[in-house]
């Protein structure tokens, strides 16, 4: 084998300008994969992580039938004391979980004392949430980060609008699930800009405001929002969640809670789905690169070699050597293709870091791009290229395999 | 006995429709360790006998034994196997690997067809190595030796894997007259120290007269046969 080795290596070398444009070709299409890999990997894991940190949390559990009825906000819909201490108590027994934070949401009327607007509240316990969702403080822009009963965290959209900033006093009116309505006075805490854009009305009060603006006499949640210890168990917990909860049972003996994991709560996933899409479609492109570059250099091999195979197959060579022969050259190719293009993608990687390049998202400005290629994505190009420089070989070597001796001898 | 017989050994080419036969039932025999020419003009079926004999080709017609194997028998992978053991190849144009040295040209028949242990295989190489006198130019690769050298260089390449049998087809059309007999003085001494029967054409007259078996052919046919020392017509 290492003759094989040696002679493949030695024609590659032979046809230096050839080897070194199709191996040229072949690390270009897998740096600008790696690149692209890495950039566009560290824009989708920045979005997702914006996404579920300061707001959605990873993973979200719900009374069943809420999520259907997200839009208005049903406090009718809210988990109530043995179904919370249930659910409590197997969030609890769950390694995987680093934090959870129950959640009331409901719709309000934000007033100025002059002016009245609509208003989405969320209310929290601030110290659990923000262990949930820990960049939540972040993007409190203006005011304090911490929110204390009888405080309101408002979205900049409203405090621009209404003109109210850190330190006013405001009033929310909502509905209570018997439907009389409530006020409270609260002070602004801080202005908050939008994780998703400048379109929010978000607002966060504290769970104890919640309860007396709308009346609750016993604890009720309308989500908890959980935090895993590692995203990567995310789809793995999903399930292990929706199994054992399937089991918690309502008094219909119809489930109880229904599980979602970030992705059916935000539409950043499609966005995140097609840069997954994008990102297939360049490694296919790569795939078409090494393909036509080592399937055209290995039909030319053979057709400048003709005499030559038919030489060493007239000496004794049996078939199935002269194809490794071939096939070889076109795996050491791939090999050099991918050890180049990995070489100096991850240099180009590191320069982009080095170099610190900024953008912006939503109403996050200057974001460092933090580009970053795992090993498995430099072993899975890496294997890809080989193993598409073999395939691309195949046919050439194989045609070489099957040559006659007498006709390649006579070949001009 | 004999190392081959041809018993009207027939071959046909088929162009198109029109079937030319190249052979026609020509019938010899040979023994072993003899030094063989087959003559006659370009044309006449030297190469497509030594094709046949050289198990690179199938007879058409008649049966061609060679080393006790009949070569119409032999499939594709047995007739490489068998050629690897058996026959030896020099060709008009030398047919050197561009890529591999002097030393791994001769060796190459040894690591790739017939497996030989890397002790064995250095001992053979240098032998013929010396046989040959191209010791000095062993790393040299073909590009950077002459006509004569290359030639000398595919003797000990067909002669390495210690075969029964050696063909050349025109060995030294491409080399010049003192060149040319000194290349087959050479291929003499090889048969006279490794009893290998050495089987060649040529078109050459002057060189013809150094082969102690003559066959001549003409039109595909066996037109006369000439032992040194007399003459046998037929």
């Amino acid at each position: 084998m290492a003759n094989l080795f040696k002679i493949a290596v030695r024609n590659l070398l032979r046809y230096k300008r050839r080897t070194l444009l199709t191996a040229s070709l072949i690390t270009v299409g897998v740096v600008f994969v790696l690149v692209f890999v890495a950039v566009a990997g560290s824009f989708k894991n920045m979005m997702i992580g914006q996404i579920t940190d300061s707001m959605i949390g990873h993973v979200q559990v719900h009374r069943k039938g809420f999520v259907a009825s997200i839009e208005t906000l049903p406090l009718n819909l809210n988990l109530k004391g043995g179904a919370i201490a249930r659910l409590e108590k197997i969030l609890d027994a769950q390694p995987e979980v680093e934090a959870y934070s129950p959640r009331v949401k409901f719709g309000g009327m934000f007033s100025n004392f002059t002016e009245t607007s609509s208003i989405r509240l969320t209310a929290i316990d601030p110290e659990r949430e923000f262990k949930t969702v820990p960049l939540l403080p972040g993007r409190v822009t203006a005011g304090s980060k911490e929110l204390k009963t009888g405080g309101i965290l408002i979205p900049e959209l409203l405090a621009r609008g209404m003109k109210v900033k850190p330190g006013d006093p405001v009033v929310i009116v909502a509905t209570n699930a018997d439907g009389s309505v409530n006020g409270k006075q609260f002070t602004v805490t801080g202005v908050m800009e939008s994780a998703t854009g400048p379109g929010g009305r978000d607002g966060y009060i504290h769970l104890g405001d919640a309860r007396e603006l709308l009346r609750m006499e016993d604890r009720q949640v309308s989500e908890y929002a959980v935090r895993l210890k590692k995203f990567g168990n995310l789809a793995a917990f999903s399930a292990k969640l929706e199994g054992i909860l399937a089991g918690e049972l309502n008094q219909q003996g119809k489930p109880l809670f229904e599980v979602h994991a970030w992705e059916k709560l935000s539409p950043f996933f499609n966005i995140a789905r097609m840069i997954d899409l994008m990102t297939l479609f360049i490694k296919l492109m790569l795939i078409a690169i090494v393909l036509i570059s080592i399937m055209n250099v290995m039909i030319m091999a053979v057709y400048e070699r003709i005499r030559e195979i038919g030489t060493i197959a007239a000496i004794g060579t049996q078939p199935g050597k002269i194809l490794s022969m071939f096939v070889i050259e076109g795996f050491c190719m791939g090999v050099a293709g991918a050890l180049i293009g990995n070489s100096v993608g991850i240099g180009i990687v590191q320069l982009l870091n080095i170099l610190k390049i900024r953008y912006d998202f939503g109403q996050q400005q200057g974001i460092v791009l933090q580009a970053g290629i795992s090993p498995a994505d430099i072993l899975v190009i890496s294997a890809t290229v080989i193993v598409v420089s073999v395939i691309a070989s195949l046919q050439p070597a194989f045609k070489a395999s099957r040559m006659e001796p007498i006709k390649a001898l006579r070949h001009v | 006995m004999s190392l081959l017989i041809a018993e009207e050994v027939g071959k046909n080419y088929q162009v198109g429709e029109v079937v030319i036969p190249a052979l026609r039932g020509v019938s010899f025999a040979i023994d072993p360790a003899s030094f063989v020419s087959f003559i006659g003009p370009s044309g006449s079926g030297k190469t497509t006998l030594l094709n046949l004999i050289g198990c690179l080709d199938m007879p058409t017609s008649g049966r061609l034994t060679v080393a006790g194997a009949d070569v119409g028998t032999l499939d594709r992978k047995q007739s490489a196997s068998f050629r690897g053991a058996n026959i030896g190849f020099i060709f008009q144009d030398f047919n050197l690997l561009p890529v591999l040295t002097v030393s791994e040209n001769i060796e190459y028949p040894l690591l790739m067809v017939q497996k030989v242990p890397p002790g064995e295989r250095r001992r053979r190489v240098t032998a013929l190595l010396e046989a040959v006198g191209m010791v000095d130019q062993q790393d040299k690769y073909p590009d950077q030796i002459s006509g004569g050298q290359k030639q000398r260089v595919a003797v000990a390449r067909a002669l390495v894997t210690n075969p029964k049998l050696v063909l050349a087809d025109e060995p030294t059309a491409n080399l010049d007259h003192q060149t040319a007999y000194m290349v087959l003085n050479l291929m003499k001494k090889m048969r006279d120290e490794f009893k290998t029967t050495f089987i060649f054409s040529t078109h050459d007259q002057k060189i013809v007269g150094e082969a102690e078996i003559i066959y001549l052919l003409e039109d595909g046919e066996l037109k006369g046969k000439e032992v040194k020392g007399g003459k046998n017509n037929g």
